[in-house]
Order: structure tokens, then C-alpha cells, then sequence
């Protein structure tokens, strides 16, 4: 009796410092993968921790806020954080069967997102600017394209691993080892193309620039300043993290510990990184290859994306029965 | 006492409350009190009654000697009736409340309609609804159908001073009458087998699987069309925002609903006997229901025509869910049966709670701002706040966002659609896949047209002068909306015990409950098991309130005031409100994305100056979206008819002579015929 209850709290404890170490360390990706990008392209590279510092300058600035502005523009940055934080909690990062992957499985995590989404959306038209609307208009367009794939991506291998429960889907692919499945890999390709869409990366968007015809996200929130704009950056700094952690563990699930033991979690602190660095870099080669879509190419690179996550789920529904 | 006798009382006082208004024209406060507070009564019976027959799980059978002298009116609850019976009950009783208020722009002194007419109507159109969920044979329910049907026809057309509003009636009572003939061809058909019009022989004969399909036509035809699934969707949008508010609340959000009983009446009880080939047809018809029905909305930016066209996307969301149900049953899956069964009854409730809750917030608007159309609205929020925080609620419950209802039903749908690997046959297998995919594209599109609405509506700057000035409606408008809104809430945080109340429904049709909804108590949802899915909505909810909560006491740890400022006008000097996004410039990507799906008619005049050409003084944009249905099966169908009648006309003569010569032949005809 003491001992399971000493393993549920543990659970629950390791579930905490897990979150933890996600948002501490989702800034810390950013500043990685604008180091490579800076070394790939030639130029000087800022200091990975580049991004903390923006953070902390922002957290001490003073906050304006237009006077016409709502208390919906106000709280939408705690909504955000809140939801993206809470989704980031039920993500299997280093550790499986913790407690919190209980809570809400993959259908309420794309839901989170498209909670934070509506706020967002809603505080870009709270002030009645013509570039908030824009953004807005903008955002849902690209959010109704890419949700759907996302789902049919997870979709697929829920249906192969009879379980929407993030830590229960990671386990299936964990024993059932390293099988081809062509359903996986298509599940695999879409669900990278609306990484980069929903994450507002190159060719969807261009997180670095504030030129009207091309802004996306930050013609949302460009309202916004002080600690606001800090939840609100911080936030989609998670979400990026979220996105390529879901990628690295759901496909390729190796290193992930399976107990609560020191060894286990440190090969799964050290597998985690390791797969992130990789995947930043895999981001950066794309990004530098590729240019920035005109806005009404996005439909086409996410219907590519959509037909890409059917025929994984239509492979799997009709050729890979077996189980 | 019995279910029975309080679903009599619930009667008993919306008819009361119609006979009552029959002095409203005298007395006016007669509607807007006396009517109102029995009507408050009726839906308080309706929804103890519901919730009575929903627990207790035995039916209540009562005969009574009304009706034809061979056939006494059969009345019965039981946990299917209840359940809808309960959800009639809720709007009513949050009507009730709405009406006094909101009825005083119709009581003044130099109103051109008659409010013992509105009255009147309204109660017969309540107990008409009631008596569809009580009737216990074929003869009552097509007698209080049809009652339903007209007394609603009167509402439709009750500001008739406007011709479109008049149009509309008329199209509505067409449409009603061809689908009630469907529907009462479907009872002939059982009927026909079991030897009487009371539903226990009905239940009772086993029909042969060619005629119970063409029973099923018929029914799904019928109620269907009154459900609002498309193709034949294009009358409900023009009839149901043309009724004062809280009747289109009525209308989309219960109306609808007890279409969808009929249905769920008929194939699951009085048919029992399901084939997987209904569940097909019912899938993919709800599947594009769901689809073109928000994409139609997304394009609309008259308020209350907007939420009509939702209505379709949610009727054809519970199509889905019942198709699925119908799928796993005609397979042996009784059990996956149940889930989406489940699923489509949450959606069934979570629908009529915010469709009912934003058609109210629609009435109120139109209340304080005499708007309907978005375009001209804006930065409502101010001078509305306590309707605009209800009107959010339901735009989040509506966008299927947790942890609200709408979400909850939309996950449960979800999870019996991923329960398609089950399925022997390959077509299923991928086509359930296809009908997910369908349905969270336009869960997604749900979320962006209602971001549209609350963001052109209630955020900004005002568009117009009225709406500038526009006033927090009264007490009892907000009390109904904050009633409707926080039921949507609850029923979102706490979906495991909705489900253990609703599972007896599932329990009277097909002889089982969910697997294992709420075994893990209140806190948890697993509707197949945990290890398959769960979620815990009361803990979401808590984390991220904690979460927000924690951020925000961190970030004021430091006392750092807030500066106001001007908003960002690039310089160019003061934005005004013109300046905003409206409504059609926010639908503009996806209608360039979904450009086949509408009649699009785009209008653009430019004015240019006289002195010098090359300059532009104005220009005025108007983008015309036209509902396809209009020109591909309407308008064919009208023009048929039109040309069929024009054709017979011609052996109309207009002498006597003809005329006899005509009896005279078809008599003959007709001996010869006999002989």
C-alpha cells in the first residue's frame, strides 16, 4: 500500500519536473536552431541562450496596451501559455506512464491547440486594426488546413495502435520495434508539413519579419509588448518543441525511458536531445532551402500535406490488417 | 404520481400559456408575464418529468379517450422520450425567462401584428413538440407533427409585412407538408405489417429487410428533410431566422431535435432490426451536411442566418454519429453501437444548449442595436459585457473547444469513428477514416466562422451609430443566456455523469450500456477502456486555470503598471472604424480556397472623379454567396412542377361542355375498368 502510493506520488512528481524541463528548455531549442541557421547562411550566430535573454528584456519592459483594447486582449497571453503549457504536460518527453498522459490524449491536444488558436485570433481583432483582422483572417485559414492532417496523422497510428493515449501509442511502436510501415511513413511526412505551418516556420511563414504582405502570426499579436508579448512568444516557442518532440517520439520512440529509474531517465534525457538537435537541424536545412510561399500557396503545400496523411491512414485501414 | 403525470402538467401549461395570450392584444402584459411564467412552469414539469423517465428507465404508459372512437391517443415516456423531453423542457424554461424582455419591442403602442397570435402560437408549437415525444401510435404523432409544423408555419410568417418573410413561410409549410407525407408513408408501411397504428404492434412485427429499408427511406426522407440535412437543407436558413428570436432558439435548437427523435424513433425501436447499408447512407449524407453546412455559414454575415446554417453542420455531426452507431450494429458491434449512439445523443443535448444560447444572444443584440447584419457591428463587448462573456461561452462550445460540451461530443464521435479497424468489410474500413476526416475539417471551419462572428461582432470598434449606443439588455434576457452558458459549461467539465444518465437510453434500445464510460468515477471519461482513451475534463479545466492562474501571479510579482496607448497606425494618422476587417474580408481565404462550393456573385463599382479620370473617389465592394442547392435542385424542381402544371392547364377549356365530356369518359374508363 505505501509503496504504490509512494510511486503514484512519484509519478506525479516526475510529471511535474518533466513539464518543467519542457518549458525551461523550449527557448533553448530556438536558440539552437537559430544558430545552425545562422552558421548554415553564413552569418554571425548569436548565443544559443539568445532566446532567454529576449525573454527576460521582455518580462522587464514596461506593458502598453491600445486603450480600446478588451480584457479579451489582456488575458488571451495567460489562456495560451496556460493551454500550451497543460498540453505540453500530457507530450511523452523522457519518461512513459506518467499520470498526466492520462488526463487528455492526442484528440484534446489538437484541441488545446485550436483553443489557443481561437484566443489568439480573437485578441488579433480585439483592437479593430486593419493588420490584427488580417492576421487573424490569415491564421484560422492556414489552422482549418493543417488540423485536419494533423488529425488524420494521429489518426493512423491510432488506429495501428488501437489507443489515442499519447504514452500508450509510444509503447506500441516501442515493442513492436523497427517495422517499415509505408502508413507511418506517410503519417510521418504530413505531420512534419503542419509542424512547420502550425509553428509559423519558412515557407508557411516567416517568424522573422514584419513586412504586412507576408505576416502571418506576428501580424496577430504585433498589439502586444512587456510580458504579454513574452507569454505569447514563449508559448510558441513550447508549441514548436511540442510539435518536434511529438515527431521524434511518436515515430522514433528509442532512448524513451520505460521506468522511473536514474539510468533509464538520463539515456532519456540524453536520447530526447540528441533527437531534438537532429530535427532542429533537419528544420534549418528546409528552411534554408526553401522560400517563403505567397500566402495562397499555403492551401496547395497543406492539401499536398492532407492527401499525404490519407493515404497513410488509407494504407493502413486497407492493406496492413494484420494488426 | 408518475413521469407521466408531470409531462401532462408541462401540457397542460403551454396551452395554457397559448389561450392565455389570447388577451395580449388587449393587455399586453398578459403575453409578456402571464404566458411567460406557465411557459416557465411547463418547461420546469417537462424537464423533471425527462430527467424522472431518464432515471427510472421503466416506461409509463397512459391511454387516452381522445381521437378516432376505435383508437384511443396512446401516450408513453421512457428513457428515450424523457431524455428529449428534458432538453424541450431547458429551452423553454430559458425562453421563459428570455421573452418578457425581449417581447417589450413588440408590445408597443403601434405594432402591426397581433400579439394573441404570438402567444398562441408559441404554446401550441410548445405542446405540439411535447405531444411528438409522448405519442405512443402513429395517429398521435402525425396529428401533433403536423401541429408542430403549422403552429410553427405561423410563427415563421408572424412579421408577414415583409414579403421575403412571407416567401419563406410558404416555403416552409411546402417543405414540412412533403416531408410529413414521407413520413406518414413510412407508419403506412409498418403499420401495413403489424395491423395497427399503435407502436407496441409495431414494435412487435418483424419486417422483411426489403420493406423495412423502404420504411427507412421514407422516415430518414421525412425527418431528415425536417432536420435540415442537406441537399434539401435550403428552407431551413431562409425559415428559421425569419421568427422572433426565441422562437428560431426554439426552432434550431430543440425543433430540429425532435425531428431527430422521430428518427431515432423509428429505426432503433419500432424498426429494431438495423442494416448496415442505413448507417452508410446516414454517414455520408451527415458527413456533407456537416461540411457545406459550416461552409455556408462561414459566408453568411447575417447573424441569425449564419447560426441557421450552422444548425445544418450540427445536424449533420449527429448524422454522423448515428450513422457510425448504425454501421457497428448492422455488424454485430453492438457494443461500438452504443458509443456512437452515445455520442450522437451528447452532440443532440450540447446542441440545443449553445444553438439555443446564440440565438438568444442574437435576440439580444437585435434587442439593443436593431442589427442583424455583423458588418455593421462591432466592439460590442463594452457596451454589452455580460452577454458578450455568454455569447463566448457558446461560440467556444459551438467551435467544439474543450473543456465545453461540444467538444466532449465531438471527441466521443471521434472515438467511435477510430473504432473502424473492427470492421470486416474494406469500404467501411476507409470510408469511416474519410467521414473523420470530414468532420474535423469542419470542426476547425466551426472555430474560424466563429471567430469571425465574436471578433466582427463584439471586438473592435463599433460600425454603426445604433451599435454604438447600444444598451445591456435586462435582467431576465441575461439570466436566460447566463443559465444556457453555464450549462454548456458544466455539461463540458462533467461528461461522465451526463453519460451514466443518458446510458439508459442506449440501454432501452439495444439492451446494453456503454462499456465503461464512468467506471473510474466522475473525474474520468474512458469510453471503451483507459488504456483505448480517456479524458479528464474536470482536471483540464483546473490546469489551466492553475497554470494561467501561476503565470500570472509570477509576472505581478513585480508591480509594473500598464500603459494605455494609441493602437499602431502606422503612422498615417487616427485609424477609424472602417479601417477593421469585416466579416467578408475574414471569409475571404477560404472563400477562395472552397470557391466551388457557393453561386459566388462578386459586384465591384468603382467612382471615379469627373475632373480627373485616373482618380478613384470610392469604391463599393458586395460579394453575393449563393446556397448551390437553390439553383441545382430547387429551382429545377419548381421550374418542373411550373411547366408540368402549365401542361395540364391546357385541357382546362373553361366550358361546361368539356367538362362533362370529361366526367363522362373517365367514367366510362373507369366501369371498363372494373368490369
Amino acid at each position: 500500500m505505501n509503496t504504490v502510493a509512494l510511486e503514484f506520488n512519484l509519478g506525479w512528481l516526475m510529471a511535474f519536473i518533466q513539464m518543467l524541463l519542457f518549458v525551461v528548455m523550449a527557448p533553448l531549442l530556438l536558440g539552437w536552431i537559430k544558430r545552425v541557421k545562422c552558421h548554415m547562411q553564413n552569418r554571425a550566430a548569436p548565443s544559443v541562450l539568445q532566446p532567454y535573454r529576449d525573454l527576460a528584456k521582455l518580462l522587464r519592459k514596461q506593458t502598453v496596451i491600445a486603450d480600446r483594447a478588451s480584457w479579451i486582449f489582456r488575458s488571451t497571453p495567460y489562456i495560451v501559455f496556460g493551454t500550451t503549457v497543460l498540453t505540453a504536460a500530457i507530450v511523452p518527453l523522457v519518461a512513459l506512464d506518467l499520470p498526466t498522459a492520462a488526463i487528455a490524449d492526442v484528440i484534446v491536444l489538437v484541441g488545446f491547440f485550436a483553443l489557443a488558436r481561437f484566443f489568439t485570433a480573437l485578441a488579433g481583432m480585439d483592437i479593430g486594426t486593419a493588420f490584427g483582422g488580417m492576421g487573424s483572417s490569415r491564421e484560422m485559414m492556414i489552422g482549418a488546413l493543417a488540423e485536419p492532417v494533423m488529425l488524420m496523422a494521429v489518426f493512423t497510428l491510432a488506429m495501428s495502435a488501437s489507443t489515442t493515449n499519447l504514452s500508450e501509442a509510444v509503447t506500441y511502436t516501442l515493442e513492436s520495434g523497427l517495422v517499415l510501415r509505408s502508413s507511418f511513413i506517410f503519417a510521418a511526412l504530413g505531420l512534419m508539413m503542419v509542424a512547420v505551418a502550425e509553428a509559423g516556420r519558412v515557407p508557411v511563414d516567416n517568424p522573422a519579419t514584419h513586412l504586412e504582405l507576408t505576416m502571418v502570426h506576428e501580424a496577430m499579436i504585433l498589439e502586444y509588448s512587456g510580458r504579454h508579448l513574452a507569454l505569447i512568444e514563449w508559448a510558441g516557442f513550447l508549441k514548436l518543441m511540442i510539435y518536434m518532440v511529438l515527431i521524434s517520439n511518436i515515430f522514433f520512440p528509442w532512448g524513451i525511458a520505460t521506468e522511473l529509474t536514474a539510468e533509464a531517465l538520463a539515456i532519456g534525457v540524453a536520447a530526447i536531445a540528441a533527437k531534438l538537435a537532429l530535427l532542429g537541424v533537419v528544420l534549418v536545412v528546409w528552411e534554408t532551402v526553401m522560400a517563403k510561399m505567397r500566402l495562397f500557396r499555403v492551401p496547395q503545400f497543406l492539401g499536398f500535406a492532407f492527401l499525404l496523411s490519407l493515404l497513410g491512414m488509407l494504407t493502413r485501414v486497407v492493406l496492413e490488417t494484420g494488426g | 404520481m408518475s413521469p407521466l403525470i408531470l409531462a401532462y402538467l408541462a401540457l397542460v401549461s403551454a396551452l395554457a400559456s397559448g389561450i392565455l395570450a389570447l388577451g395580449a392584444d388587449r393587455y399586453p402584459n398578459l403575453l409578456r408575464y402571464g404566458s411567460s411564467i406557465l411557459l416557465g412552469l411547463s418547461g420546469l414539469a417537462a424537464i423533471v418529468a425527462g430527467g424522472w423517465a431518464l432515471i427510472d428507465e421503466t416506461p409509463t404508459i397512459d391511454q387516452l379517450a381522445l381521437g378516432l372512437p376505435w383508437l384511443k391517443w396512446h401516450l408513453r415516456i421512457d428513457p428515450l422520450s424523457g431524455f428529449f423531453t428534458s432538453i424541450v423542457g431547458l429551452l423553454v424554461f430559458a425562453i421563459s425567462l428570455f421573452a418578457p424582455g425581449y417581447l417589450r419591442e413588440y408590445t408597443r403602442h403601434d405594432r402591426k401584428q397581433s400579439l394573441a397570435a404570438l402567444g398562441l402560437f408559441t404554446g401550441l408549437f410548445i405542446f405540439g413538440m411535447y405531444m411528438v415525444l409522448l405519442a405512443d401510435d402513429a395517429f398521435v404523432f402525425m396529428i401533433s407533427w403536423e401541429l408542430m409544423s403549422v403552429s410553427s408555419y405561423f410563427l415563421v410568417s408572424y412579421q408577414h409585412l415583409n414579403a421575403a418573410n412571407r416567401r419563406a413561410a410558404f416555403l416552409y409549410l411546402l417543405m414540412a407538408h412533403i416531408g410529413g407525407l414521407a413520413i406518414l408513408l413510412g407508419f403506412g408501411v409498418l403499420a401495413g405489417f403489424s395491423g395497427s397504428f399503435t407502436f407496441e404492434a409495431m414494435r412487435a412485427t418483424e419486417l422483411a429487410p426489403v420493406w423495412a429499408s423502404i420504411a427507412f427511406a421514407l422516415a430518414f426522407f421525412g425527418f431528415g428533410m425536417k432536420a435540415g440535412m442537406v441537399p434539401l437543407h435550403a428552407w431551413l436558413p431562409e425559415a428559421h431566422p425569419v421568427a422572433p428570436s426565441h422562437i428560431s432558439a426554439l426552432m434550431s435548437g430543440v425543433m430540429l431535435k425532435v425531428a431527430l427523435y422521430g428518427l431515432i424513433r423509428f429505426t432503433y425501436d419500432l424498426i429494431g432490426d438495423i442494416q448496415w447499408q442505413w448507417g452508410l447512407v446516414m454517414l455520408i449524407i451527415g458527413s456533407a451536411s456537416t461540411l457545406l453546412g459550416v461552409l455556408y455559414a462561414l459566408l453568411r454575415n447575417n447573424l441569425k442566418r449564419l447560426l441557421a446554417y450552422s444548425s445544418i453542420e450540427n445536424v449533420g455531426i449527429i448524422f454522423s454519429g448515428l450513422g457510425l452507431s448504425m454501421i457497428f450494429i448492422g455488424t454485430d458491434h453492438e457494443v461500438l453501437g452504443v458509443l456512437g449512439l452515445i455520442a450522437a445523443l451528447y452532440h443532440i443535448l450540447s446542441h440545443a444548449l449553445f444553438k439555443g444560447l446564440l440565438f438568444l444572444g442574437a435576440g439580444a443584440i437585435a434587442h439593443a442595436t436593431h442589427e442583424y447584419d455583423l458588418n455593421n457591428m462591432g466592439g460590442l463587448i463594452k457596451r454589452m459585457p455580460q452577454t458578450a462573456v455568454f455569447f463566448l461561452i457558446g461560440c467556444l462550445a459551438i467551435s467544439g473547444l474543450p473543456p465545453l460540451n461540444g467538444f466532449v461530443s465531438e471527441w466521443l464521435t471521434f472515438q467511435a469513428a477510430l473504432q473502424a479497424p473492427a470492421l470486416e468489410s474494406g469500404v467501411l474500413r476507409s470510408i469511416i477514416p474519410v467521414s473523420a476526416a470530414v468532420l474535423a475539417l469542419s470542426a476547425v471551419l466551426a472555430a474560424t466562422c466563429f471567430v469571425k462572428v465574436y471578433g466582427v461582432a463584439f471586438l473592435g470598434v463599433a460600425r454603426s451609430r445604433r451599435v454604438s449606443h447600444a444598451q445591456e439588455v435586462d435582467i431576465g434576457m441575461r439570466l436566460s443566456m447566463g443559465l444556457l452558458a453555464v450549462l454548456c459549461v458544466l455539461f463540458g467539465i462533467f461528461p461522465s455523469t451526463v453519460i451514466s444518465l443518458i446510458d439508459a437510453v442506449p440501454m432501452m434500445l439495444l439492451g446494453q450500456g456503454p462499456p465503461s464510460a464512468a467506471v473510474h468515477g466522475w473525474l474520468w471519461l474512458t469510453p471503451i477502456s483507459p488504456k483505448v482513451a480517456s479524458y479528464s475534463a474536470p482536471l483540464v479545466f483546473v490546469a489551466v486555470i492553475v497554470v494561467a492562474l501561476v503565470s500570472y501571479g509570477l509576472l505581478h510579482a513585480r508591480a509594473v503598471k500598464i500603459r494605455r496607448g494609441y493602437p499602431w497606425d502606422c503612422g498615417f494618422g487616427s485609424l477609424n472604424a472602417r479601417m477593421q476587417y469585416t466579416g467578408t474580408a475574414f471569409s475571404m481565404p477560404i472563400q477562395r480556397i472552397f470557391a466551388p462550393v457557393w453561386d459566388l456573385k462578386e459586384d465591384i463599382e468603382e467612382t471615379k472623379n469627373a475632373k480627373q479620370p485616373l482618380r478613384t473617389e470610392g469604391i463599393r465592394h458586395q460579394l453575393q454567396a449563393l446556397d448551390k442547392s437553390w439553383s441545382r435542385l430547387y429551382e429545377p424542381i419548381g421550374n418542373l412542377v411550373l411547366t408540368t402544371a402549365r401542361q395540364v392547364s391546357r385541357i382546362q377549356t373553361g366550358s361546361i361542355h368539356t367538362y362533362l365530356a370529361y366526367s363522362f369518359f373517365t367514367l366510362i374508363l373507369l366501369l371498363w375498368v372494373v368490369t
